[in-house]
């Protein structure tokens, strides 16, 4: 590392120039070492980083104006397009939030079933990250093994819901379906042979020297400063904050489960590596625990006012009929006021504002994404350092840009 | 005030803003508080400093429109946490729409600059002192604030799905 020094002009400069000619280089928005549409325009002194401009918005789809105009069990799917890497977690917290305006009480059942397809989610989530961490320091073997487990993930969600990565799973009030059979043998299988290739990866990747060196002290950033960008997730425990909404305001009956809430030193890439290396062994415990605890029940609540009735039903009752007709039309009973519910997002607190007047749709909608706040941190992450670091330091902040762009 | 730790929040802010603060309310358990515009950075300070509370958390910072409040028809809305109590405050400021102007919270949050810019994107909310302000997610030419309620989303004609028809 060369030295740098700051100048009264509060700019960097590095000591160890190679020509002293300053280069502005556009990296993004399609690059192949961006993992997504993400713009950086950076002034480098050869390969040092002296500043870095972001410029987003350029998958921007005006979400929030789109959930003013839609009926609540409509708004899912918009939800499904902010982090893509996990959509079931975006889908859940949007049912909890209804479900809180509503003052809906989900049955214990439910809301272990959607604890399940949560940490399964979170795995996938975790599973890309940290395997493109692999790729991006060369190390691609990791990743194929990694990206054929999220694929059975995915086959799990599948069987639930019919989708893969979009996947608007579950409803306002429960499950569209029970877990059918396939789902539970695929789940097994799952838990019974995924740990064994998880070690396998890990003794890959974790502690090789080549990726060690690579990783560890590039892009860090202290707990303070990390706070005051609003971090959360695994980059905020990275840096040594053992801040998880799991924990400190628990949903879907988190507290009824035992795990850990794995926290870093240093808050560099290595660090946010190893924190999602072990939530990832974490989350497998807590699907253990639940489908060992399991409630005996129904996959649904009666709650025939959001709850679409089975379809065959609908067909013989008139009730049936009419509540089907209401909830396709939009026509729920919702309650005007305001309400904010976070759910712990694979990248971070991942947070509904929303704000009802008792009229068919939201008055208004915010979605507290958790990238859109922490990406602005990653200038002053990577002032200073090489442009090969910069881009780890991207791929390990985990930045979707669906919901950066929201 | 259901809750002793709402309680000790809005002790704290009244002891200090006195009839600055001027409404509380506890919707579904998160105290929401409404103080002037132009105190917003001292309470945010303030709450930020107090050494019991410290709340130095700034979770969310967005606005909304109301066009049929005079005056206050834009509410420019703080979410900060305490972790370490595991409190959170809900503080909303109302500016009007003719003159939309508070100031920036920057200062005192990093995590403030690109909400503020969102905000100012969508709202047009002028937050002075802001090092940046300039547009974030829309395209810089665009010479309207599309989260106002003026902005249909769809053809205004279209009348299918408006609320008259059905009893509300």
């Amino acid at each position: 590392m060369s030295e740098l020094n700051i100048r009264n002009t509060g700019q960097l400069v590095s000591s160890e120039t190679i020509d002293g000619e300053i280069a502005v280089l556009n990296l993004g928005p399609t690059h192949p070492a961006t993992h997504g549409v993400f713009q950086n325009v950076l002034k480098v002194d050869g390969e040092r980083i002296l500043e870095a401009e972001p410029t987003i918005g350029y998958i921007h789809r005006a979400f929030e104006k789109l959930a003013e105009r839609r009926p609540y069990n409509q708004i899912t799917p918009i939800t499904d397009r902010l982090n893509y890497c996990s959509s079931p977690i975006n889908n859940m917290g949007w049912h909890m939030t209804v479900e809180k305006l509503a003052g809906i009480e989900v049955s214990k059942r439910v809301e272990y079933m959607r604890v399940i397809i949560m940490e399964l989610a979170r795995i996938a989530d975790h599973l890309v990250c940290n395997s493109v961490i692999g790729v991006d320091t060369g190390a691609l073997t990791g990743f194929t093994y990694m990206f054929q487990e999220r694929e059975r993930i995915y086959e799990m969600f599948e069987a639930v819901c019919g989708a893969r990565l979009t996947t608007n799973i579950g409803r306002i009030g429960g499950f569209e379906r029970d877990f059918p059979e396939d789902f539970k043998r695929k789940l097994d299988d799952f838990l019974k042979t995924f740990p064994k290739r998880f070690d396998e990866f890990d003794s890959l990747i974790t502690r090789n020297r080549i990726f060690m060196d690579r990783v560890i002290k590039a892009g860090p950033i202290t707990a303070e400063r990390a706070l005051n960008y609003g971090f959360t997730g695994p980059n905020l425990r990275a840096a040594g904050v053992d801040y998880d909404v799991r924990v400190m305001n628990p949903y879907s009956s988190y507290e009824d489960f035992e795990f850990n809430i794995p926290i870093g030193k240093d808050g560099d890439t290595y660090d946010r590596f190893m924190v999602r290396q072990h939530e990832i062994r974490e989350s497998l415990s807590i699907i253990r625990q639940a489908l060992n605890n399991m409630p005996a029940g129904k996959h649904y609540t009666e709650v025939p006012d959001y709850y679409l009735p089975p379809k065959d039903e609908v067909y013989k009752s008139m009730e049936a009929l009419i509540y089907h007709f209401k909830i396709v039309m939009g026509e729920t009973p919702i309650p005007a006021g305001e309400v904010y519910h976070a759910v712990e997002g694979a990248n971070g607190e991942l947070g509904y504002y929303l704000i009802s007047d008792g009229g068919r749709t939201p008055y208004r909608l915010h979605f507290r994404r958790p990238c859109f706040i922490y990406y602005q941190a990653y200038p002053e992450m990577i002032q200073g350092s090489l442009l090969s670091d910069a881009v780890l330091t991207m791929s390990s902040m985990n930045v979707i840009a669906g919901e950066l762009d929201a | 005030m259901s809750n002793n730790q709402n309680q000790l929040v809005l002790d704290a802010l009244q002891q200090r803003f006195g009839a600055e603060v001027l409404s509380a309310s506890e919707p579904y358990g998160l105290l929401t508080v409404e103080v002037p515009s132009n105190r917003i950075i001292d309470v945010l300070s303030f709450l930020k400093e107090h050494e019991e509370l410290r709340m130095d958390f700034l979770t969310d910072l967005c606005a909304v429109h109301y066009p049929e409040d005079p005056g206050r028809e834009i509410a420019v809305v703080y979410h900060v946490h305490s972790m370490v109590l595991n409190i959170r405050l809900r503080i909303k400021a109302f500016l009007p729409i003719s003159n939309p102007e508070i100031a920036s919270a920057t200062k005192l949050y990093s995590a403030a600059n690109w909400m503020e810019r969102e905000t100012y994107d969508f709202y047009g909310v002028q937050f002075t002192g802001h090092p940046d302000l300039r547009r974030i997610l829309n395209v810089d030419s665009m010479d309207y604030f599309p989260l106002r309620k003026e902005y249909a989303l769809e053809d205004e004609t279209r009348n299918d799905k408006d609320d008259r028809f059905f009893g509300r």
